[in-house]
């Protein structure tokens, strides 16, 4: 995998500001709130002296200010109380936006011993154990997250931290002595923080060292499978499960062929389940984005998709039936033909059940499908096979839905299949009578078959139950020192189902013994 | 249905497989629910040979459907033929037990739990202990964290080489690469120690507890601090020093919150496996940090083991520290900046009283008393009236009225109407307390407003209070009070307070009995038959039904009766209905008596 495969394109992806919406600005609470959890841990304060600017430093004295600087910056303030230490404060951000410019435009500036002085002061000061949340409902779509008050110091550090990773001067034959594993799981544990703002960071930062330090890849890949299946097994929250996504979006952009069985496992047992977090709405485009990069990597991936996705379908939440039907939609129309009638039959039952959705945002969705030009002409090459799946709901449903347009859209679903194969058309509209009695009739032998069972049960469980008590009764005459023989567990087991004897007296002689 | 006594030609196996392939999951799921309807129809032999290998084979399916699987093995010994024969579960348990969805591997792990008792000694060894040993060695970590789940049911039964392997295989499973696992792992190590004999308590799981407890993620550290609580238990007293208490003092000044949080939570069994040596060396500093911690969710969660730990403290002196290391602390939680933390702590303070006693009662808590029911969150000055009764028996409620009754007139006006719900629950309690006069006095008018809330919820919470009261106070003093009150309503411009008279009749009529009802309530539920709003009339159907039973057959026969008839003859719809309803029923009950009448209305 070469670094340069690696590409970062979603900015301009249609989806990225999906949820500015009215509701949050109905429901923003009047007080922003903040929170930092960050400065607690430091308990004696250091009062800061300003140091020289770095521009006016000799040369021969400019690594060992920016060290000094770069330590100064290792003080955390205490933003909760706004008015605490300002002369502090301020000494340390004018001496962050230094170090950025400095790290920014002048080369030669990173040496190897800044590397650890570096490394020190961003795990300072921006690994902290998050806050609990102040909304313990906190729901991203509706509710103002809660910011980092510490962000005017801990964005610089941030800015930092991106612009040493940028820098043409950066070594990551260096860096990865610093940039280890744990580093790198703590920087991860930040992704659940609740601030937009530092997640977008974090973002890009984790980017460039997924880009850079090639030892740490696999590292990471398999710290976010495990981030995503505590999220999706365990505790189903996470806050920047859209960010990490992104990401992997631009890491499944960079794998090689053939796919590596990890990836493969990557897709089936963590994006796949991802669909049924409960707070889908909020990643689903670019969870949608990594499934589609999968089937173009490697198109016989498909089934897999298909598949889990039909097993995974939302049984009560019509909002994310639709985003489904969405997903299903960009899959189908980079789906290769004979991809696409291995999963047919499966995908137009679903296809079927969600046009007779009593919910017409459901049905309307599924019917757009046929809006579709390729979809369309997927359908009309496997009219055959797709038509017989879907027909009679759709004679049903134009003929029942309550809503309009629903019924419109399915008259035009219907006379297109009439145009692309009328024959087959007028066999199913003639047969709809018989199958729909034959279905019905199919019913009746279930219900039949299954009263049949439950009286042979009932009646099973009255000879247990009686033939327990026999043997009960049989047993305390032979306490009371009659004799005889209990029977044999052996005889007990030959399991003749019928009529009175075997199976009966099984159960009870259990309770005897 | 010829042969339905049981001849399985009848039901031919691949039927009833058909009914567990069906298309729709629903049915699917349906049929597995009846899974042992199957399997008695098809007897012990073939459910052993043919439906379990059709089940172990076919376990890819919607999760519904394999968690209602999974639970269905789990009662599925005597199916299969008895205990002789309950291995053959194991198969399809087994894989049930690595599917991804952990309700359904939960489950399987509960059924495996449940059926490895009904396993002899040897055929655990044989069968159940090697499923174990697999499921700990599976590639994907769901089969690991089932693993975790099924060691200490086998171990006591097992002989000691095999439990020698599995200590090794929980060993290994305790630092694991994936934390998934690791949490398995953390949250069952109590169980497992407490199953394992005490040389290995010792020697295998402190280690394993030191380690969980300083694991890199703080999800498995909280797991060990619960952990704590089992392995403290069961070690003497004397090596808990050197051999818990290390890890326990790292847990209470963790650097994440939520294992401080769960050190609070677990804080009173904490208190009590360790004894009370360490309590008062370790456990008091302890408690003072965390009932100081920065974090409000770690403050709340110790301010509301305040009261048990305290009273759970040496007798000797409890006093003293209490009055020296604790309200020092309460005190400051009084004014704390977080709601939570305050009303987490109004729910118990009241319970120091009864452990300081009445002078110390008085002069230190009484303030945090009379403060917190000042407060600004309406939350934290009901958690004080809710807990008057405490006080209550140690200096009397006396001391409190003071104060008490503003802040009740302040939450019984509250804007919110579940905070006037709240209230409304507590006043039986309070006028038990508070005593009849104190109540007509400051209370009652009240009581009464609310009768005329415009939330359906307290006007309703209102009139079941009514009932209670007088249940309280009898029925004579509800004739004083309230009944003149509650029937003047029925001339009230606005009907749903001519509504709410008849409510209360509902409640009152059975408290009050049968002379005032009949005397006074009776004639005005009758008069108002004839109100204009046919609302006020369905409910009077519905009262003379409610009160029936309380009047005697003359009433019914000579008042009741007409008027019913006249509503059951009403233009309005529902009025016709109810009355009809309330002479069915009324004289269903009186059917004994006048059994005759009963056929005209059939």
């Amino acid at each position: 995998l070469s670094s340069s495969s690696l590409l970062l394109h979603h900015h301009h992806h249609p989806w990225s500001p999906i949820m500015e919406t009215t509701k949050s600005m109905r429901r923003a609470r009047q007080r922003r709130s903040h929170s930092s959890s960050q400065f607690r841990y430091q308990s004696s304060q250091v009062e800061l002296t300003p140091l020289p600017l770095l521009k006016d430093a000799p040369v021969a004295e400019l690594h060992d200010l920016f060290c000094k600087k770069l330590q100064q910056c290792c003080v955390l303030f205490d933003f909760l109380d706004c008015v605490a230490d300002l002369k502090g404060k301020e000494i340390k951000r004018a001496a962050l936006n230094e170090l950025v410019e400095s790290v920014a435009t002048s080369r030669g500036v990173l040496i190897e011993p800044l590397y650890p002085e570096a490394i020190k002061m961003i795990s300072v000061n921006i690994f902290r154990t998050l806050p609990p949340s102040e909304n313990p409902e906190f729901d991203p779509e509706e509710d103002e997250p809660t910011l980092e008050a510490s962000w005017p110091h801990l964005q610089l550090v941030y800015e930092f931290f991106l612009r040493f990773l940028e820098s043409p001067d950066f070594q990551p034959s260096m860096a990865k002595r610093y940039v280890d594993q744990k580093f790198v799981l703590q920087l991860l544990e930040l992704f659940d923080s609740e601030d937009p703002r530092e997640r977008e960071y974090l973002k890009t930062i984790l980017h460039r060292v997924y880009g850079k330090l090639l030892g740490l890849r696999a590292y990471i890949r398999k710290q976010i499978n495990n981030i995503f299946l505590r999220f999706i097994y365990e505790t189903e929250h996470f806050n920047g499960v859209a960010e990490l996504l992104e990401i992997l979006g631009s890491i499944i952009n960079g794998f090689a062929l053939p796919l590596k069985s990890e990836h493969k496992q990557f897709l089936v047992r963590v994006l796949i389940p991802l669909h049924t977090a409960k707070s889908l709405s909020i990643f689903h485009a670019q969870l949608a984005y990594c499934v589609v990069q999968f089937m173009e990597k490697d198109a016989t991936v498909t089934e897999y998709i298909i598949r889990g996705l039909l097993k995974y379908w939302p049984k009560t939440c019509t909002q994310k039936e639709v985003m489904f039907l969405g997903e299903i939609e960009e899959i189908l129309d980079v789906i290769e033909p004979s991809q696409f009638m291995r999963i047919q039959e499966p995908l137009f039952k679903q296809i079927a059940a969600c046009i007779s959705s009593p919910h017409f945002q459901v049905a309307e969705r599924a019917l757009y499908f046929w809006n579709n030009e390729y979809i369309l002409s997927l359908i009309e090459e496997n009219c055959q096979v797709i038509l017989p799946l879907v027909f009679a709901t759709l004679y049903r449903v134009s003929k029942e839905h309550w809503n309009q347009t629903i019924v419109s859209l399915i008259y035009n679903v219907l006379k297109t299949f009439m145009e692309m194969n009328s024959k087959l058309f007028d066999d199913l509209t003639a047969s709809y009578k018989v199958e729909k009695q034959k279905e019905l009739k199919r019913e009746r032998e279930r219900a039949e078959l299954w009263r049949g069972l439950e009286e042979y049960q009932e009646r099973r469980m009255q000879m247990l139950t009686e033939a327990a008590r026999n043997q009960r009764n049989l047993q305390e005459r032979g306490e009371r020192g009659d004799t005889l023989n209990p029977s044999s567990p052996q005889t007990a087991h030959s399991d003749q189902p019928e009529p009175k004897p075997s199976g009966a007296s099984s159960g009870a002689g259990e309770s005897a013994t | 249905m010829a042969g339905a006594d049981g001849d399985d030609s009848l039901y031919p196996i691949a039927v009833l497989i058909d009914e567990l392939r069906n298309e729709d999951v629903q049915l699917r799921l349906n049929s597995i629910k009846k899974l042992s309807t199957i399997a008695l129809a098809l007897g012990v032999e073939r459910t052993r040979t043919e439906l379990l290998p059709f089940l172990t084979d076919t376990i890819y399916d919607e999760d519904e459907v394999l968690l209602a699987l999974a639970e269905q093995l789990g009662n599925f010994t005597m199916l299969v033929g008895g205990p002789e024969y309950v291995h053959c579960l194991l198969p399809p348990l087994e894989s049930l037990a690595t599917v991804e969805e952990t309700v359904v591997r939960d489950k399987a792990v509960e059924s495996l739990r449940k059926i490895s008792q009904e396993h002899s000694p040897v055929d655990l060894e044989v069968h159940f202990e090697p499923l174990v040993k697999r499921l700990a060695s599976g590639d994907w970590f769901t089969s690991r964290t089932s693993a975790c789940g099924l060691f200490s049911v086998c171990y006591p039964r097992v002989s000691s080489t095999v439990k020698a392997e599995i200590r090794q295989h929980f060993r290994t499973l305790c630092s694991d690469d994936t934390p998934m696992v690791r949490r398995a792992a953390a949250s069952k190590l109590g169980e497992f120690a407490k199953v394992l004999e005490l040389e290995y308590v010792k020697s295998d799981i402190i280690s394993l507890f030191t380690a969980l407890a300083s694991d890199e993620q703080d999800s498995v550290r909280l797991l060990a601090v619960e952990a704590c609580v089992s392995i403290a238990t069961l070690l003497p007293q004397e090596d808990l020093e050197t051999l818990v208490m290390p890890t326990l003092r790292q847990a209470a000044e963790d650097k994440s919150w939520r294992v401080r949080y769960m050190v609070a939570d677990k804080f009173s069994e904490l208190q009590k496996a360790v004894g009370p040596e360490i309590t008062k060396n370790d456990l008091v500093p302890a408690f003072q940090n965390l009932l100081k911690d920065c974090e409000a969710e770690v403050r709340a969660a110790a301010a509301n083991k305040v009261k048990e730990f305290c009273e759970n403290l040496p007798e000797d002196n409890r006093e003293q520290i209490i009055m020296t290391h604790i309200l020092p602390c309460v005190k400051e939680l009084v004014s704390d900046t977080n709601q939570h933390v305050k009303s987490a702590l109004a729910s118990v303070i009241m319970g120091l009283s009864t452990i300081l006693g009445k002078d110390n009662t008085i002069e230190h808590l009484l303030p945090l008393f009379l403060a917190q029911l000042k407060d600004e969150c309406p939350e934290v000055r009901l958690n004080i009236i809710s807990n008057l009764d405490c006080v209550n028996e140690v200096i009397g409620i006396r001391q409190l009225s003071q104060s008490l009754l503003p802040a009740i007139v302040e939450l019984a006006e509250d804007a919110k109407w579940r905070v006037r719900l709240a209230i409304i629950e507590y006043m039986p309690l309070l006028a038990g307390q508070l005593g009849v006069e104190f109540f007509d006095e400051k209370l009652n008018t009240l009581c009464m407003a609310w009768l005329i809330d415009h939330v359906y919820a307290i006007r309703e919470a209102a009139t079941c209070n009514l009932m209670k009261l007088v249940e309280k106070f009898g029925a004579e003093w509800a004739q004083n009070t309230i009944v003149p009150k509650v029937l003047g309503m029925a001339n009230d411009p606005n009907y749903l307070h001519r509504m709410t008279t008849l409510f209360c009749i509902n409640a009152l009529s059975k408290a009050c009995g049968q002379e005032i009802t009949t005397k006074q309530m009776l004639p005005v539920v009758l008069k108002m038959s004839n109100d204009q709003v046919a609302n006020v009339r369905f409910n009077v159907a519905k009262s003379l039904q409610k009160i029936g039973p309380i009047l005697d057959s003359n009433a019914l026969q000579t008042e009741v009766k007409p008027v019913l008839e006249k509503l059951a003859s009403d233009t309005d719809m529902d009025v016709k209905y109810f009355a009809q309803e309330a002479i069915s029923g009324k004289l269903s009950y009186h059917w004994v008596l006048k059994p005759f009448n009963r056929l005209s209305y059939i």
